[in-house]
C-alpha cells in the first residue's frame, strides 16, 4: 500500500512534487515558514485544486471512503459551535455515521483526553482542543494520517505522547505524514524526513541525511551550538 | 437532553397550541352555539385551518431556515432577516403584485425569487468562507439596498390604495390568508424543509470547517447551493404569503442549539418545531383585539425578537 503522488503542484506556492511515500512510516515535512508544508498536506489530501495526480495503491482517492482511506488535521485549532468533546470526534466518523461510543473513548484515550469527553471544547485549553481534534482524526482508523503540526501548542509530555502514539500506529501499519517545526522531534520520531524550501522539495531521506550541517545552515538558517540551536547569521531588518 | 426528547417535548407542545388556534374563534363559537354545523365547518376549513397551518409552516420554516443558514456559515447572525433575503422577498413580492397582478401563484414566485437572489448576491459578495464581519456587513448591504428599493416601489405606487394595501402586507400578517394561499406556500415550505432536513448530518460536521468537511467527503459547493435554495424558497414562499415576520429566524436556532450540544444539524428538526409553535403562539396573540384592531404579526415578533436578541449580544459581551 503505497501513497503516490505525481507532479502535484499548487502554483505559485509550490512546485510540482513526484515521490511516493512508504505505508508504515512516520514521514516528517520539514521547512521553514512560507515553506509549502502544508500546502503539500493540502494537495495530498485532495483540498486543493492544481495539476497533478495523488493515488493510494493506485487507485485515486474515492468520495465514499475517504475517510476510512486518510484523515487531514489542520494546523488550526478552530471549531465553529461550542460542541462536546465527545460529539466533535464522532464528527471524524463521517457524516451521518452511526454513533461509536467505543471508537470516540477508545481515540479520546489514546490521546489522554478521555477526561474532557463531555466538556464543551470552547471551555478547554489551546492544547486540550488540539489533542481533541487529534482524537477526531484518529476515530476513523484510516490507513493514512496527514497532520499539520499535530504537536504545536501541546506540552512537552503531551508532545512526546502523541510522537509515540504515531510511531506505535505506524508500526501497526498506518502512513503518517506530519508537518513539524521542531527539528528535535522530527529527528527523533520521524522514519523519513521531506526538507521543503520556498515551494519545492529540496531533500528526502532519513532524519540523519536530511538534517546535515548544510541543509541547516541553508535552508534554516542555523546550525548546533554548544546550547542547541543558534542562528548561523544576525537576520537583517 | 437528546435530539429526539427535544423534538417530540416541542410536538407536545404545539398541539395545544393548534387545538386553541383552531377551535378559538368568536364566530365558530357562535355557529356552534346557534347549532349551525354548515357555517361552522365553513369558518374551520377556510378560516381557521389554513391560518393555523400557515402559522405553523411559516414559523417552521423560518427557524428551520435560520438554523440552516447559521450552519451553513458557521455564524450565529446568519439569518433571513439580517442577511437579506426577507428584503429581497418583500420586494419580488411587491414587485410581482404591481407588474404580475398580485396573483397569489404571482407574489409568491416573485418572493422567491427575491430571496433567492438576495441569498446567492450575499454568497457572490462575502464569498465562500467569510467571517463574521464581511458576512454581516454584506448582509446589511443587501438588506438596505432592498428596502431602498421596497421604498422606491412603494413611492411609485400606482395608487393610494395599492400602496396602502402593500404597507399594511409588509407589516406581517396570517389574516384573510385562506385556502389558496397554503396551497401556493404550504408545498414550498415542505419541500425547502425536506432539503434542509436531509443536509442535517452534513451540517455537524461543518462545524469543523469547510476544509475539514471536504477532506471527509462532502462537496461543499452543492452543500452550499442546496441550503440556499431551500431556505430561499422558504423564506420566499412565506414572506410572500404573510409579509416580513422578523426575528424568528434569527432567535429560534439560539434557543434550541445550546439545548442539543450545540450541534448545528442536530438543532434543525427542534428549530423547525419551536419556530412553528412560536408563530403559532405568536398569531393567537395577535388576535386580541387592541383598540379594535388586529395587531400586525411582524410587529409582534419583532417587539419581542429584538429584546431578547438584544439580551443575547448582552449576555455574549
Amino acid at each position: 500500500m503505497t501513497l503516490a503522488i505525481t507532479n502535484l503542484a499548487r502554483p505559485p506556492l509550490l512546485a510540482p512534487v513526484t515521490l511516493a511515500l512508504p505505508p508504515a512510516s512516520v514521514t516528517g515535512l520539514i521547512g521553514p515558514n512560507g515553506a509549502g508544508k502544508t500546502t503539500l498536506l493540502r494537495a495530498i489530501a485532495g483540498l486543493s485544486a492544481g495539476p497533478g495526480t495523488v493515488t493510494i495503491d493506485g487507485a485515486p482517492l474515492a468520495a465514499a471512503t475517504r475517510v476510512r482511506t486518510l484523515a487531514w488535521l489542520p494546523a488550526d485549532r478552530d471549531v465553529a459551535w461550542p460542541m462536546r468533546a465527545a460529539d466533535l470526534v464522532q464528527l471524524g466518523l463521517g457524516p451521518g455515521a452511526a454513533r461509536d461510543d467505543a471508537a470516540i473513548t477508545a481515540a479520546l484515550i489514546a490521546v489522554d483526553a478521555e477526561a474532557f469527553a463531555d466538556r464543551r471544547v470552547d471551555t478547554l485549553s489551546t492544547g486540550e482542543r488540539a489533542r481533541v481534534l487529534l482524537a477526531r482524526a484518529l476515530v476513523a482508523r484510516p490507513r493514512w494520517l496527514l497532520l499539520d503540526e499535530p504537536v504545536a501548542n501541546l506540552d512537552p509530555f503531551h508532545r512526546l505522547g502523541i510522537m509515540a502514539l504515531l510511531g506505535h500506529l505506524a508500526a501497526t501499519g498506518t502512513g503518517v505524514v506530519i508537518a513539524l517545526h521542531d527539528l528535535d522531534l522530527a529527528r527523533r520520531h520521524c522514519d523519513r524526513l521531506l526538507l521543503l524550501d520556498m515551494g519545492a522539495l529540496v531533500a528526502s531521506g532519513t532524519p540523519a541525511a536530511v538534517l546535515g550541517p548544510a541543509h541547516l545552515a541553508a535552508v534554516f538558517r542555523i546550525r548546533t551550538g554548544p546550547d542547541g540551536w543558534e542562528a548561523v547569521e544576525t537576520q537583517s531588518g | 437532553m437528546t435530539v429526539k426528547r427535544l423534538s417530540w417535548l416541542l410536538a407536545a407542545l404545539l398541539l395545544p397550541l393548534v387545538a386553541t388556534s383552531l377551535l378559538w374563534d368568536p364566530a365558530l363559537l357562535l355557529a356552534v352555539a346557534r347549532r349551525d354545523p354548515a357555517l361552522a365547518r365553513t369558518i374551520l376549513t377556510e378560516l381557521r385551518l389554513p391560518r393555523t397551518a400557515l402559522a405553523l409552516l411559516i414559523g417552521g420554516g423560518l427557524g428551520l431556515g435560520g438554523a440552516a443558514m447559521q450552519g451553513l456559515l458557521r455564524n450565529p447572525l446568519a439569518s433571513p432577516d439580517v442577511l437579506g433575503p426577507s428584503t429581497g422577498a418583500s420586494l419580488g413580492a411587491v414587485l410581482a403584485g404591481y407588474f404580475l397582478g398580485g396573483g397569489v401563484l404571482a407574489v409568491a414566485l416573485g418572493g422567491m425569487v427575491g430571496a433567492l437572489a438576495a441569498l446567492a448576491l450575499l454568497v457572490a459578495l462575502a464569498g465562500p468562507v467569510a467571517g463574521t464581519a464581511t458576512l454581516v456587513l454584506a448582509g446589511v448591504a443587501i438588506s438596505a439596498l432592498g428596502g431602498a428599493l421596497v421604498n422606491l416601489a412603494l413611492s411609485l405606487a400606482p395608487s393610494p390604495y395599492a400602496l396602502y394595501d402593500v404597507m399594511f402586507w409588509l407589516l406581517g400578517s396570517l389574516a384573510d390568508r385562506s385556502l389558496p394561499q397554503l396551497a401556493v406556500a404550504g408545498p414550498l415550505i415542505i419541500a425547502g424543509a425536506v432539503l434542509l432536513l436531509a443536509q442535517r448530518h452534513r451540517l455537524d460536521t461543518l462545524a469543523l470547517g469547510e476544509d475539514v468537511a471536504t477532506s471527509l467527503g462532502i462537496a461543499i459547493p452543492r452543500l452550499r447551493w442546496t441550503i440556499i435554495t431551500a431556505t430561499g424558497i422558504m423564506v420566499g414562499a412565506g414572506v410572500a404569503v404573510a409579509g416580513s415576520i422578523g426575528f424568528i429566524g434569527l432567535v429560534v436556532p439560539h434557543l434550541v442549539r445550546p439545548l442539543v450540544g450545540n450541534r448545528p444539524g442536530a438543532a434543525l428538526v427542534p428549530a423547525g418545531l419551536a419556530g412553528a409553535a412560536l408563530l403559532l403562539a405568536a398569531d393567537m396573540a395577535v388576535r386580541l383585539p387592541v383598540n379594535g384592531q388586529e395587531l400586525k404579526l411582524g410587529v409582534l415578533t419583532a417587539l419581542l425578537g429584538a429584546p431578547f436578541f438584544l439580551w443575547l449580544v448582552v449576555r455574549s459581551r
